[in-house]
């Protein structure tokens, strides 16, 4: 990214505040701080508009597929910022398939979902294969396709007639072309323009992504993703990592691309695409993929691409939920963030109004906090006291279930029957609707 | 073709190397970011630690099913954690709670010693969690074993003096534990330094927290640290222990009710896997694990990660 006064010096420096901004120097600082986009400034002379526009772009190139960005990435690490655009899981399906087969294999993909605390975790795209090896297949499996999944597609072939044939019969869907190597890139790129889509380039390693770029750059075509070829994990991981380097640190263009690693199925795809989650890859492509593997690959997906200036922490106070009122029961858990959100969520799932009481235990969740000697009977009773919750409502004060061996001293403490609650906060709203009796 | 710009990091910094049990096994030693061959000569493997507790009382079924019967005795439970290739092996003595059965400092000793003479491997020994019934733990066991340095987990800030007396006293190893904070793990170092703790005789727990529960905070934090250490922070050049077994109490990891989420012994074998392959990529040196199927995986993927395979 440039520094404000880089951006300083091709501004028109007239100060005329059409941008919303008092100065131009303003101006450049916000766009150092990537808070404004150039074509705020309507004076700014169209060279240098260019120059600006291709200084301020990611390191990362940003690249759509279907109506999912991929890409765009700015930093190495995720404690200097957050990541961008969450990795893309895609799930094989082959154009042999007849059409109940094709619809219950689109209906097995759109089942790897998962509501987790109003988040939906969810597999992101098909990948049709060219299995049939006939470009009129491709092309009239894909518009089925197209009819019964509304996200993203990836069209495996390396087939440039089937490409394009495909490709332009779901114009619309913006697919990814999935590959072009050195031996049809020219014909690839053809293919690509045409249909107005995105390329990926499975290429042999970072050297050869180079080269290949290289290519398609001087055809003026950029709207590519990366396969850095590798077979292994010591590959993924060094790979992916010397290409976000090199784009990122020294803005070196030829690979500043999404990256994409297609893999089998199985645990060492599985493993392949945690690495892969973790460092640096836009899109995976599996061919198989079971829920006990995807409800923790995309968990960490979630993970990773969470902003990481959100607070561990948050306030020790007396957290109103729904509207309770003088009988509403009384619940109470950790201040760690994570712990904090997943309660709230299952207790508005519960339709009950709560009184939640959060204690301070420094961050940790329920149980690291108990064994640590942060979350014991007086520092919840003290909690208790200062937001004055016992006088708020006569209700029942219920115990998170891991923490049951306070509850006799709570009660002695506070003076009010406690009852025990579920070790699985999934288990509050039944456990509330047989408790308020509802 | 242009040629690639050169990316490695020549850092000034490396990870302290800290020597456990008899000797045989070394954590830490990196000159750069986990797995990278490219800048980091150093290609030992993170440390695998096998979990045995001394009661199972409290112990998940869904674990102890993994451990053919094993796991009843727990000389034989550490035994079979070495035969499938784990380096270490960690010990929790939590029946020392008298609401647990109130074991006495000498058995757990005797324990230990017999866990340790059977398998040689060097010894994690973690307590109940509350200092003043483990104080006196520690101390036994400490004595009891005298030809292999065991790592005494965990002190914290709030008291730490105790533990690391008992450190010093016998040559053992400190875990200074940090809670998901790169300041406070670089001050555990200091006060523990202070105090006259070795840094050979020290290792920085800086909470693991599982998929899920705060992993993306440990994983910066992890990241952090290490960058720090090879930038050449002293006090942070101490290597990471990440004890990855609170995977197990996500509920979205061990939950059965829930048939579309898939069987569980492969979801939660997942959730450690997983967790434990975020701390490595951040720069564990040793590792704590709960299931053996986890951990198996864990073992192939940082050898193939180093390029050994
Ligand atoms: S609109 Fe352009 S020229 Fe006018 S103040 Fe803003 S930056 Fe300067």
């Amino acid at each position: 990214m440039p520094t404000a006064i880089e951006f300083f010096k091709l501004l028109p420096k007239t100060n005329c505040k059409e941008c919303g901004q008092p100065t131009c120097l303003a101006f450049a600082m916000l766009l150092s701080n990537q808070k404004a986009t150039i074509d705020l400034c309507p004076h700014v002379a169209s060279d240098a508009k260019e120059t600006l526009e291709e200084a301020s772009a990611p390191p990362v190139r940003t690249v759509k597929v279907g109506d999912k960005d991929l890409g765009g990435e700015t930093v190495l690490y995720r404690h200097e910022r957050r990541f961008v655009n969450p990795t893309a899981y895609a799930l094989t399906a082959s154009d042999t398939l007849s059409s109940d087969a094709l619809k219950e294999r689109v209906d097995y993909i759109a089942s790897l979902r998962y509501d987790r605390v109003g988040m939906m975790f969810e597999a992101d795209m098909v990948c049709l294969r060219n299995n049939s090896g006939d470009a009129g297949t491709f092309a009239s499996k894909a518009a089925e396709l197209a009819g019964i999944w509304s996200k993203g597609i990836v069209l495996e072939t390396r087939d440039p007639a089937a490409a394009e044939a495909a490709a332009t019969a779901i114009k619309g869907r913006r697919p990814l072309i999935y590959g072009a190597d050195a031996s049809n890139l020219d014909a690839m790129i053809g293919a690509a323009k045409a249909a107005g889509c995105p390329l990926g380039l499975v290429c042999a390693d970072e050297k050869d992504a180079v080269a290949l770029t290289e290519r398609c750059a001087a055809a003026g075509f950029k709207d590519l993703v990366l396969d850095l070829g590798a077979s292994n994990l010591k590959e993924t991981l060094e790979r992916q990592t010397v290409a976000r380097r090199a784009a990122v640190r020294s803005r070196f263009k030829p690979l500043g691309y999404p990256l994409m690693n297609r893999v089998g199925s199985g645990e060492y795809a599985v493993a392949t695409a945690v690495v892969s989650t973790l460092k640096y890859g836009s899109l995976v492509v599996f061919d198989d993929l079971k829920s006990y593997e995807a409800l923790p690959l995309f968990t960490l997906r979630q993970n990773i691409y969470t902003d990481p200036q959100v607070p561990i922490q948050v306030k020790q106070d007396l957290y109103p939920i729904g509207d309770p009122d003088e009988h509403s029961p009384i619940m109470f858990t950790t201040n760690f963030s994570l712990t904090y959100f997943t309660v709230r969520a299952d207790i508005e799932k519960s339709k009950i109004p709560v009184w939640l009481q959060i204690v301070n235990t420094e961050g940790l969740s329920v149980l690291t906090a108990y064994s640590a000697g942060k979350f014991e009977p007086e520092r919840v009773a003290e909690a208790f006291e200062e937001s004055g919750v016992l006088s708020k409502s006569d209700g029942p004060v219920i115990i998170p279930g891991l923490v049951t061996r306070m509850s006799g001293k709570l009660q002695e403490i506070i003076g009010r029957k406690v009852i025990v609650g579920t070790n699985d906060s999934r288990d509050i709203p039944k456990h509330l609707r047989s408790v308020t009796g509802q | 073709m242009t040629d690639i710009p050169d990316v490695a990091d020549r850092f000034s910094g490396a990870i302290d190397e800290v020597a456990l049990g008899k000797g045989d096994y070394v954590a830490g030693g990196a000159k750069g970011m986990p797995f990278l061959s490219f800048e980091n000569p150093v290609k030992r493997r993170p440390l695998i630690a096998g979990e045995v507790f001394d009661t199972l009382d409290g112990y998940p079924q869904l674990a102890a099913d993994m451990f053919d019967g094993r796991q009843k005795d727990p000389v034989e439970w550490a035994l079979m954690w070495k035969e499938i290739g784990a380096d270490m092996i960690c010990v929790r003595l939590v029946s020392t709670d008298p609401s647990r059965g109130g074991t006495p400092p000498e058995e757990s000793a005797a324990l230990v010693k017999r866990i340790s003479d059977a398998t040689k491997l060097p010894i994690i020994v973690s307590g109940c969690g509350v200092m003043d019934l483990d104080i006196p733990v520690f101390t036994a066991v400490a004595e009891a074993v005298r030809d292999s340095r065991l790592i005494l987990s965990k002190a914290d800030e709030d008291d730490y003096k105790r533990l690391a007396s008992v450190a010093i006293a016998n040559d053992h190893i400190v875990v200074g534990f940090a809670n998901l904070d790169v300041n406070l793990s670089k001050q555990m170092n200091i006060l523990l330094t202070d105090f006259g703790v070795d840094r050979r005789n020290m290792l920085t727990d800086p909470l693991m927290a599982a998929l899920g529960m705060g992993l993306d905070y440990s994983y910066s934090v992890q990241e952090r640290i290490r960058i720090a250490a090879l930038m050449g922070d002293s006090m942070l050049q101490i290597p990471m222990l990440c004890d990855c077994t609170g995977a197990w109490d996500v509920g979205d990891a061990v939950s059965d009710e829930d048939p579309s989420l898939g069987d569980p012994r492969f979801r939660a074998t997942w959730w450690e896997a997983i967790t434990a392959l975020a701390a490595v990529i951040s720069g564990a040196d040793i590792v704590v694990m709960r299931g053996p199927g986890a951990a198996d995986m864990l073992m192939g993927y940082c050898d193939e990660l180093r390029g050994e395979i």
